[in-house]
């Protein structure tokens, strides 16, 4: 009796896999097919490289692509300083009121910069950041987040690594430098994945502040090539589709484990 | 000579304290500038009237607040809203826990099944809205094609202000429940196979060792996964942009889309800010109960 539910159970886990990746699985057959075939489900359709084509031809995606690294980078050299050095502050150095001041920046946890766009506007214009890379980043640099992730790994640090450094004469920097940057290797790998992929996808807060092809990210160039203005058939905007999250998608079926692992790490801690 | 000991330490303190203050300050300054600068500056211009040439804007106290709850579109955005956290919150947690028990088990093809769970996740909101997209066309669409093999009429699905919501709900549960998902599983991982093995002795049926052993003991992972998804109810909007830019006739528009287009097309800068106010108001008693919650945990162990 319980075999037969296992197996039925096995088989609706089976089945709701394919429901689950049968869309993107079919906005990949479409690209590849020419626009009447995809629509009339066609399937032995010959494939073409022909939307990529008109994709590729349709807006600037090299300088996409390009905008998207710079912002991604930036945002995360900014995070990985920013957060590294206030994570430290707050683990090891005794400050009067630390604790206050770190219940303060969690607050920021739940006050999202995408609910603060607005103000977030008027801050960006008067600083000149207006249309800038650094514009999209800077609101996401001191993340909370990040601060708080580097707070606890830098706790778990033992602390006779950071006594051993003073003994040689290392500074407060030379011993963050020499000591927690190293002990913390994996948390950074696992922040840099999932800083990445979320800056990679953002869309909102660069649609606001951006208004040019010097700077527009991915997923704004995606929204305004595939907006039912442009009159683009669905095939070409799934090519560009798939243009657009290639990269992302391909990284993470090539380390689907560390993706996974990175993802939790940064949730559950 | 105590004496010079005791200036010494009190010296050191003091260099200690001025090395994490400038440890602190670049992150302090950031988050001043695009976090607490910035809310309260909302708080400040919800106060006020909406400026134009002729007249200032002048301190008007919470008429803002009045002229948003008399506003009916302000009202169905709100309502739209709530239906938007009410569907796609329990359903998203509920899938994921279900994904969640049945990528843990000892299935045939599993690596597949965690693989297509998961995948949406690492999408783009834009890119999973495109994709949608080619299923809810009238006409040609997938849902239209698939529900005429069964002579279903065809279905304005995005174009109709009884279902746009709704497909809209349903790009954000397929993109988040995936994620929720490994929660789930790396909490279940750590769940003991002897007390399945106990259950069993003990002449519990599975039914009931999922009811009353698994659900309690995953009961931190959900409170983490809701405080997530109410988030995310108010934050996962991009979608709107593709699908239905919020119509037709507002049937589909949320919140944070209506502070947009307050404040990026309709230059109604004061009642975004209103709106702002009582989003901020919303996530933060998420944020109460999260921090109650890990309080309760931290003393447990």
């Amino acid at each position: 009796m319980s075999w037969i539910v296992a197996r039925i159970e096995a088989a609706m886990a089976l089945l709701l896999a394919v429901i689950w990746i049968a869309p993107l699985i079919f906005a990949f057959w479409a690209a590849f097919h020419d626009v009447s075939d995809a629509i009339a489900f066609d399937l032995a359709a010959p494939w073409t490289l022909e939307n990529f084509r008109t994709a590729w031809d349709g807006a600037p995606w090299l300088r996409y692509f390009l905008n998207s690294f710079l912002l991604v980078t930036s945002v995360l050299i900014g995070q990985f300083v920013l957060c590294t050095l206030a994570g430290f502050a707050f683990a090891q150095i005794d400050l009067p009121y630390k604790d206050t001041l770190f219940l303060l920046v969690l607050l920021q946890l739940f006050i999202l910069p995408e609910v603060l766009i607005v103000e977030n506007y008027a801050i960006a214009a008067r600083l000149g950041l207006l249309d800038t890379i650094l514009g999209i980043g800077a609101p996401y640099m001191a993340s909370a987040f990040g601060i708080f992730l580097m707070r606890q790994t830098f706790k778990s640090v033992p602390r006779e690594l950071d006594e051993a450094a003073r003994v040689e004469g290392y500074g407060t920097v030379g011993v963050l430098w020499r000591v927690y940057v190293p002990a913390a290797r994996p948390t950074y790998l696992a922040y840099a994945l999932v800083s990445v992929s979320t800056h990679w996808n953002n869309f909102l807060w660069p649609l606001i502040v951006t208004n040019s092809d010097t700077t527009r990210p991915l997923t704004v160039g995606l929204s305004i090539f595939a907006a039912p203005e442009n009159g683009v058939d669905i095939s070409v905007i799934s090519a560009a589709t798939i243009m657009v999250i290639a990269p992302l998608l391909i990284a993470f079926i090539l380390f689907q484990r560390r993706f996974v692992q990175a993802f939790l790490r940064a949730g559950i801690k | 000579m105590t004496d010079t000991t005791a200036s010494l330490h009190r010296m050191a303190r003091r260099r200690q304290a001025i090395h994490g203050w400038l440890l602190l300050s670049p992150a302090l300054i950031m988050l001043g500038t695009f976090a607490f600068y910035p809310s309260l500056a909302t708080l400040w211009t919800s106060l006020w009237s909406r400026g134009t040439r002729r007249r200032p804007s002048e301190f008007v106290g919470l008429e803002n607040y009045e002229r948003l709850f008399s506003d009916p579109t302000f009202r169905e955005v709100a309502m739209n809203n709530l239906l938007y956290a009410g569907v796609t919150i329990p359903v998203s947690i509920i899938l994921a826990l279900t994904m969640a028990l049945w990528a843990n088990a000892k299935i045939p093809a599993r690596a597949f099944v965690r693989t297509a769970y998961f995948t949406p996740t690492v999408l783009p909101m834009i890119a999973a809205a495109n994709i949608w997209l080619f299923f809810y066309t009238p006409g040609f669409g997938v849902l239209d094609q698939i529900g005429g093999l069964f002579g279903a009429p065809s279905v304005n699905w995005l174009g109709q202000p009884e279902t746009a919501l709704w497909a809209v709900c349903i790009v954000t549960i397929w993109k988040e429940s995936g994620f929720f998902m490994i929660f789930y599983l790396a909490a279940l991982q750590t769940i003991p196979e002897d007390l399945r093995e106990a259950a069993r002795i003990e002449g519990a049926s599975r039914w009931t060792y999922l009811r009353r052993v698994v659900l309690p003991l995953l009961m931190p992972t959900t409170i983490f996964v809701l405080v997530n998804a109410l988030i995310n109810s108010v934050k996962l909007i991009d979608h709107l942009f593709i699908l239905t830019k919020g119509g037709p006739s507002d049937a589909s528009k949320l919140i944070l889309y209506y502070i947009w287009e307050s404040a990026f097309a309709f230059f109604d800068a004061p009642s975004a800010a209103a709106m702002t106010v009582l989003v901020l108001i919303v996530l933060g008693l998420g944020a109460a109960l999260q921090f109650r919650v890990l309080d309760r945990r931290t003393h447990y162990r």
